[in-house]
């Protein structure tokens, strides 16, 4: 931005209303000033939040921002949106408003450093916001856990669905598959057992040994995926479909059939590994090896060859290749994505790894929009905070969320956010400079 | 040795001989054109040549090599470039990455940089950047490069097609009638390209074309096809009077 443009900049904003300030002031907020808005909300809530739930008529904190009360108590949603403005809103606006200028230089500070560092310093606050904030009650835990989960399972997806345009519809097949794979390490290892015997290693070893085994059972996935891969890529078009659809009920059929390992009655046992920060961090590692895969030319290769695949293959891709190992490492993380959703619920039974489960995650995919990153995160949270939303319906939120998707389809068929890269460069850049070095800027000229 | 040799090319499709017994020799430096009606099959000895299509006979040497049953990208990181004659553009994708895309074949960095970002990963991707500025100034396509190429006007989609087969660094370039669709104005324009590339870089062109006058101003010999079978061969000059070309291209007088 050229100094004419900030002065102008500056100008309009002053002339024009409250309302219209409001995205202008909120463009010159760094993601470090909103995250640390949310650390003060959290903690404002930790203090204050259960007083003022009871004193608006509620029993308890509302859980997640009071969406699970809209249809099972609707009298009581002025009162959660009072208690959103007065602890999430204002709280993070002000901080965010307020900080913009100190915060700004603090992170032209941290990006003359190296950019792991900064991302580390962003990654530490965002976790400080989601534990302070989930770990009031633990039905929050378990809902940011499973969610983290899930927006795992969207970004692997998103590889193959959004990056290389193919039609999945293995992903449950893989989830169980690398949720069954971790699970009996870790039982097998950690948990006494009457079909595995005593404890192999001691319980200290645990946290150590669980990322192996989520690997392994991630392996696992992949190696299941080997059996798609190598039959439907000789050619395009809907073979994938329908091989991964039959190879997800091979999978569950198979798993029911093998009694060792509880066959349909499930398997349980799994001692509680998926902590809050553990599936924290796993998720934000796949999101940043596949972000990373996918911004890299040989990622790119993905979307050449699903915007025209002979010109990709004129311009040197062995596409064959190329979309085998895309797959391949889709169902990875698909795979430590049920390896991680086993030992969040410590129950795995391969009922859950059906049809339902791949309709929610096609629908966390398509809606948060193909080819993106923060499509995948938006429509994963998005799509668990409505189905908690929807609970007290029951079934009936199978006709609800459907319908959203026809809806989507028709208006947006490409999802919410779609065809963005997530440039973590530029997410953590200084939104602006402070308004004393504008107008200095200005009146240098 | 020539750069190109192609002998006894013959494919059929199904009962269909959609070329029969063709032939071509190109050396280094060589404008070749290849002209014919509608269907002749011109574009289909494009597909062979990439190894689209798997000829039923004949010998395809390039390089001291016969090229025939490679994979379509193997052929192409050989060293032959192509354009095609409906573009093939990645809709979804910028200039920049359509041209840093075609030098596919020569990143090293491999699937573990590319899932962990090694300073080799990025040494290679700016490295490539660097030729794709280079190749967009030469072209002058750079204003467009972080531009999704779906809304670029026609003229440009063509020369970033263009600019994109020039990334692969090919030997031997296959242009599919570059000028389709093209106004007098970006016409003047594509044959001031075509003529750079074959001025300033050291390969062969092989050139698929319509309009008489472009193809007799960039090609030192011209061969016409028609219906599969190559029925002239020479300079411009004698393909324009060969009483032959004008039968298959414009008709018998008697018919008009």
């Amino acid at each position: 931005m050229s100094v004419e443009d900030r002065t102008f900049a500056v100008k309009t904003e002053v002339k024009s209303g409250l309302i219209a300030r409001i995205p202008l002031a909120a463009r010159r907020v760094p993601l470090l000033g909103w995250l640390l808005g949310i650390l003060l909300a959290a903690i404002v809530e930790r203090l204050v939040g259960y007083p003022l739930a009871r004193l608006l008529g509620m029993s308890n904190f509302p859980p997640l921002f009071g969406v699970t009360i809209i249809f099972s108590q609707p009298p009581l949603i002025p009162s959660v949106l009072v208690y959103n403005l007065l602890l999430y809103v204002i709280p993070v606006a002000v901080v965010a408003w307020l900080s913009a200028p100190v915060v700004n230089r603090l992170v032209a500070w941290l990006y003359s450093y190296p950019l792991w560092f900064s991302g580390l310093v962003h990654l530490a606050l965002i976790y400080a916001d989601l534990s302070l904030w989930a770990s009031i009650n633990d039905y929050r835990v378990l809902v940011v856990r499973l969610t983290l989960v899930a927006v795992l399972v969207t970004l692997s997806l998103n590889v193959v669905n959004g990056y290389m345009g193919e039609f999945s519809c293995s992903h449950p097949g893989f989830m169980a598959l690398g949720a069954y794979g971790a699970s009996v390490l870790t039982v097998l290892f950690f948990t006494p057992n009457n079909v595995f015997g005593a404890t192999l290693l001691p319980a200290a070893l645990a946290p150590f040994i669980f990322p192996l085994t989520l690997i392994a059972g991630g392996l696992l996935a992949s190696f299941g995926a080997l059996f798609i891969a190598i039959p439907s890529f000789r050619t395009r078009g809907d073979y994938l479909a329908i091989i991964s659809l039959a190879f997800m009920f091979i999978v569950k059929s198979l798993i029911e059939n093998i009694q060792i390992i509880g066959g349909a009655r499930g398997f349980m046992g799994m001692p509680n590994l998926a902590t809050l920060p553990v599936v924290f961090l796993w998720t934000i590692i796949g999101l940043l090896v596949i972000n990373n895969f996918v911004r890299s030319t040989l990622g790119k290769a993905l979307n050449a060859v699903r915007d025209d695949e002979i010109a990709a293959n004129a311009m040197t891709i062995h596409t064959r290749r190329t979309k085998m190992v895309a797959f391949l490492f889709s169902a990875f993380w698909a795979g430590v994505a049920g390896g991680l959703l086993a030992h969040v619920i410590s129950y795995v039974n391969p009922g859950s790894f059906g049809i339902l489960k791949l309709s929610e995650v096609l629908a966390m995919v398509y809606l948060g929009g193909l080819n993106s990153i923060v499509g995948s995160i938006v429509g994963a949270v998005g799509l668990n905070f409505l189905m908690e939303a929807l609970r007290p319906l029951d079934i009936y939120k199978w006709i609800v969320i459907p319908t959203l998707l026809i809806l989507l389809m028709i208006f947006r068929p490409t999802g919410l956010i779609a065809f963005t890269e997530f440039k973590i460069e530029e997410i953590l850049k200084p939104k602006a400079l402070p308004r004393d070095e504008v107008e200095h800027a200005a009146a240098a000229d | 040795m020539p750069l190109l040799q192609i002998e006894n090319l013959t494919i059929f499709f199904g009962g269909l001989r959609a070329v029969h017994d063709f032939h071509l020799t190109i050396e280094l430096g060589q404008v070749r054109g290849l002209i014919g009606p509608n269907g002749a099959g011109k574009t289909t000895v494009f597909n062979m040549i990439t190894g689209i299509h798997q000829p039923t006979e004949g010998t395809i040497i390039f390089d001291g090599q016969d090229i025939v049953g490679l994979r379509p990208d193997e052929i192409a990181s050989r060293g032959i470039g192509r354009t095609f004659q409906n573009m093939r553009l990645w809709r979804h994708m910028t200039v920049l990455e359509h041209i840093k895309l075609a030098r596919y074949s020569k990143f090293t960095y491999g699937m573990f940089g590319a899932f962990f970002g090694t300073p080799l990963r990025h040494r290679e991707e700016l490295e490539a950047e660097k030729k794709a500025n280079e190749l967009m100034d030469l072209f002058a396509i750079r204003r467009f490069a972080g531009n999704v190429i779906t809304g670029l006007p026609y003229g440009i989609q063509r020369r970033v097609e263009m600019a994109r087969a020039m990334a692969m660094e090919p030997k031997l370039l296959l242009l599919d009638e570059p000028t389709a669709g093209m106004n007098p104005e970006e016409l003047g324009e594509m044959v001031n390209v075509i003529k750079r590339i074959r001025d300033e870089f050291n390969l062969a062109i092989f050139l698929i074309e319509h309009r008489m006058k472009f193809v007799m101003d960039l090609c030192e010999r011209i061969q016409t096809l028609d219906f599969g079978e190559v029925i002239a061969e020479g300079i411009p000059e004698d393909i324009r009077d060969n009483p032959r070309v004008i039968d298959a291209y414009l008709g018998r007088e008697a018919e008009v």
